[in-house]
């Protein structure tokens, strides 16, 4: 047991603050951002796991010294790869699937920010049961025409692509008849309507296509191999702490918190029901940010961590809304507003008060839907990791 | 960046956990249950072989010099067989007397308690006592102790007594003292048989060494493993018979309702092996952090411990409540470490002193 890092990792540590320190000035120019980046990857810092042909550096899979970057950009607020579903999951499924002009089309364009990807999988009728999915696509000619909707397309509105799943086989089964479409959302056939949410915010899209249409080289992967592309992941380092980091960093701000409010006329801090449920809380996530040490050390030697890498998401969670709960205790009658930025937990524009913790306390419950519900969740935990018996 | 157990470690634990199959198995922990006074003999026999009595005994006295992080996975594999070996409370003895104990004092004890010919526990909770755990509450008194102690276990196995004295100090009491008699709890985990200690102008000898605070805190971990042993043999036997006691023509674990109140209790257990090996870890290695860590350690892992034995005995249905079935003996387990040196009430709020609360 050690929790230090050998000299290569804290030499290497070196190198990234010494790198940050030289090339990053906190900025909100996006020009600026853009260039860093770029630096970033030329020192093999970002996208280490995509190819030096597509805008990646390739680096060898090493998955303290991704921690070590996070840890440092984080710390030194530099921009670290772009977010959204483009890189999270549109490039990897390339890298793996995709042809090679799709990787020179689509790849570089995307860890830069240019193209912003739109994730075309749920429907209204298909949710936690996805593969029922009834979005149409029919190749005539030379394109696929598309009519159906999907639904809680994130940033769907400000998006110029969309990776999607339709139904392209009619006669296959369920998972058989799936084909995964790129799509040019910029056209006559896509209609988009963002979806406002109790929290105020909309964020989400309903997104309508009405003989909407796509090259047949669109397509990632043969017809009706769409579930399986789907599921490809890229052996890409995982972030097996960044679930906790996550809860940790949410832990953080509820102690300042509660070090800041008084519960009739006595520091909150005091208050013994107070102190016992923040203990136990406490107790949560330091087991949480545990697991994570665990989970980082058996994957930088390609080990597994046994079923705790399927129980993290719903672990955070629950101590999420925990937290939720402790501040709806404690923040009184400012519970009756809602912060100005909705949506927004750190207020961008004004300075918000104890209200900005009603955006976390509604926002909580997102959790458990997004990215799998918690009872899917469940259901995963229960049968790939227990393998008790289907229903 | 290693926080895994080394192999050396994880060796070891296979060993006990082979050694625990064959010997602690359902049956013998029912006939121990059942025994009026259950003689474990000079207990340990295999327990000896492996040198688990030396593990936290510096070497230069006959022992192991391990660290708390290889006892406690021992630990951890006494509570998954519910094994009544006394081997907490005895290595708790040697620690206090490596750590504090002057140097004949250590040559005198260090050795038998390595090689396991003397047996040792600790006697620390007073009767009526508010606190009764913690050394500020400790008010026996005296190099010839008139008074007495309570939930001593397995006081009529020992040789050699380590008792908390006003003011925070330890003392060594021998079994055969003058004025030294022995009451029989009724308990409710028969694994852990505990003792009223009565003294009357009973010898001692101080140890002169501050260390109550520290053999608390191993003790502790020592706790928060036996328990995440306990629950996660509750947890074991739940899953299995999930999946083979049949119900309405189906495995009853492919009931959704059975499976959920499986995953809510499994997904609070599993993290807590990581936070009892950090606390162990502290306690090796981070001065500063072994105190609160071992604080949280067994608040949060009894609890949950509890919560998953009591799941378990939902799960089984009807068997899960029988005395003959197993279960029950894990269930009170995961309750006696959740009491036994503190409620985790008690330890949070130590935990958020120490954090500055």
């Amino acid at each position: 047991m050690d929790l230090r890092l050998s000299e290569q990792y804290q030499a290497f540590r070196r190198e990234v603050q010494s790198f940050l320190q030289a090339n990053w000035q906190p900025t909100r120019d996006k020009a600026a951002i853009d260039a860093f980046r770029r630096k970033a990857v030329g020192a093999g810092y970002l996208y280490r796991s995509i190819p030096k042909a597509y805008g990646g550096s390739e680096q060898p899979a090493d998955v303290l010294k991704a921690h070590i970057i996070r840890e440092e950009f984080s710390k030194a607020k530099a921009p670290r790869e772009v977010g959204g579903n483009g890189v999270g999951m549109l490039v990897p499924t390339l890298i793996d699937c995709g042809t090679e002009w799709q990787k020179e089309r689509f790849v570089e364009k995307t860890l830069y920010g240019e193209y912003l990807w739109a994730q075309g999988y749920s429907e209204p009728g298909a949710g936690s049961d996805l593969a029922s999915l009834k979005t149409r696509g029919e190749l005539v000619g030379d394109k696929w025409i598309i009519n159906g909707q999907k639904i809680w397309t994130s940033l769907g509105d400000k998006c110029h692509y969309m990776f999607m799943l339709v139904r392209t086989e009619p006669e296959a089964g369920k998972h058989a008849g799936i084909s995964y479409l790129l799509l040019d959302m910029k056209q006559p056939g896509v209609t988009i309507r963002p979806i406002k949410q109790a929290n105020g915010a909309a964020e989400f899209c309903e997104v309508f296509f009405d003989n909407a249409e796509t090259p047949a080289d669109w397509i990632v992967g043969t017809r009706g191999e769409g579930w399986n592309v789907s599921k490809s992941t890229l052996k890409h380092e995982r972030n097996s702490v960044g679930s906790s980091s996550g809860t940790l960093s949410l832990y953080n701000q509820l102690v300042k918190l509660v070090k800041n409010v008084e519960i009739d006329g006595k520091p909150a801090m005091k208050n013994p029901l107070i102190r016992d449920r923040m203990m136990q809380i406490e107790g949560y996530v330091h087991a949480h940010v545990f697991s994570g040490f665990y989970q980082l050390t058996k994957d930088s030697r390609n080990e597994s961590s046994g079923l705790i890498g399927a129980m993290n998401k719903l672990i955070h969670t629950i101590v999420a809304q925990d937290m939720a709960g402790v501040a709806a205790e404690i923040i009184g009658a400012d519970g009756l507003l809602m912060p100005a930025e909705a949506g927004s937990f750190e207020a961008k524009s004004r300075p918000a008060g104890n209200e900005k913790w009603v955006n976390q306390i509604i926002s909580s419950l997102a959790l458990a839907m997004g990215g799998g519900t918690s009872n899917i969740q469940r259901n995963v935990i229960a049968e790939r990791g227990f393998q008790l018996p289907k229903d | 960046m290693y926080f895994d157990l080394t192999d050396e470690q994880k060796m070891l634990k296979e060993s006990v956990d082979g050694f625990l199959a064959d010997t602690s198995t359902d049956a013998a922990i029912a006939a121990y249950a059942e025994a009026e006074t259950p003689d474990n003999g000079k207990p340990w026999g295999a327990i000896v072989d492996m040198g688990l009595p030396a593990i936290v005994v510096p070497e230069e006295f006959g022992g192991m010099g391990m660290d708390l992080l290889t006892l406690s996975v021992v630990m951890e594999s006494f509570g998954y067989y519910a094994y009544s070996a006394p081997l907490l409370q005895h290595s708790m003895v040697a620690l206090a007397i490596s750590l504090g104990g002057s140097d004949a004092q250590k040559q005198k004890w260090l050795p038998k308690l390595a090689s396991g010919e003397i047996v040792a526990t600790f006697a620390f909770a007073e009767a009526g006592v508010e606190g009764q755990w913690e050394s500020s509450a400790w008010k026996l008194a005296g190099d010839k102790l008139t008074g007495s102690k309570t939930h001593v276990v397995a006081a009529n196995q020992a040789d050699l007594m380590l008792v908390g004295l006003a003011g925070g100090k330890l003392a060594l009491v021998e079994r055969d003292a003058a004025g030294l008699s022995l009451e029989a709890l009724n308990v409710l985990d028969p694994t852990r048989r505990t003792f009223n200690v009565s003294f009357a102008d009973t010898p001692c000898e101080l140890l002169p060494g501050d260390v109550a605070g520290k053999v608390r805190d191993a003790a502790l971990v020592c706790l928060a493993a036996d328990a995440n042993g306990a629950a996660q043999r509750a947890l074991d036997l739940s899953v299995d018979y999930a999946k083979t006691r049949k119900q309405f023509d189906k495995l009853i674990g492919s009931f959704q309702g059975l499976k959920y109140q499986i995953v809510d209790v499994a997904i609070q257990q599993e993290p807590c092996r990581y936070l009892f090996w950090y606390a162990a870890h502290a306690f090796d290695a981070i001065p500063h952090d072994a105190e609160r860590f071992a604080a949280f350690a067994k608040a949060h892992v009894t609890d949950i411990a509890v919560k998953v034995a009591r799941m378990a005995v939902e799960a089984h249905g009807g068997i899960g409540f029988t005395w003959e079935y197993p279960l029950h003996y894990f269930l009170k387990r995961a309750m006696f470490d959740r009491t036994y040196l503190g409620l985790p009430a008690a330890h949070r709020e130590r935990a958020a002193q120490l954090g500055g609360w």
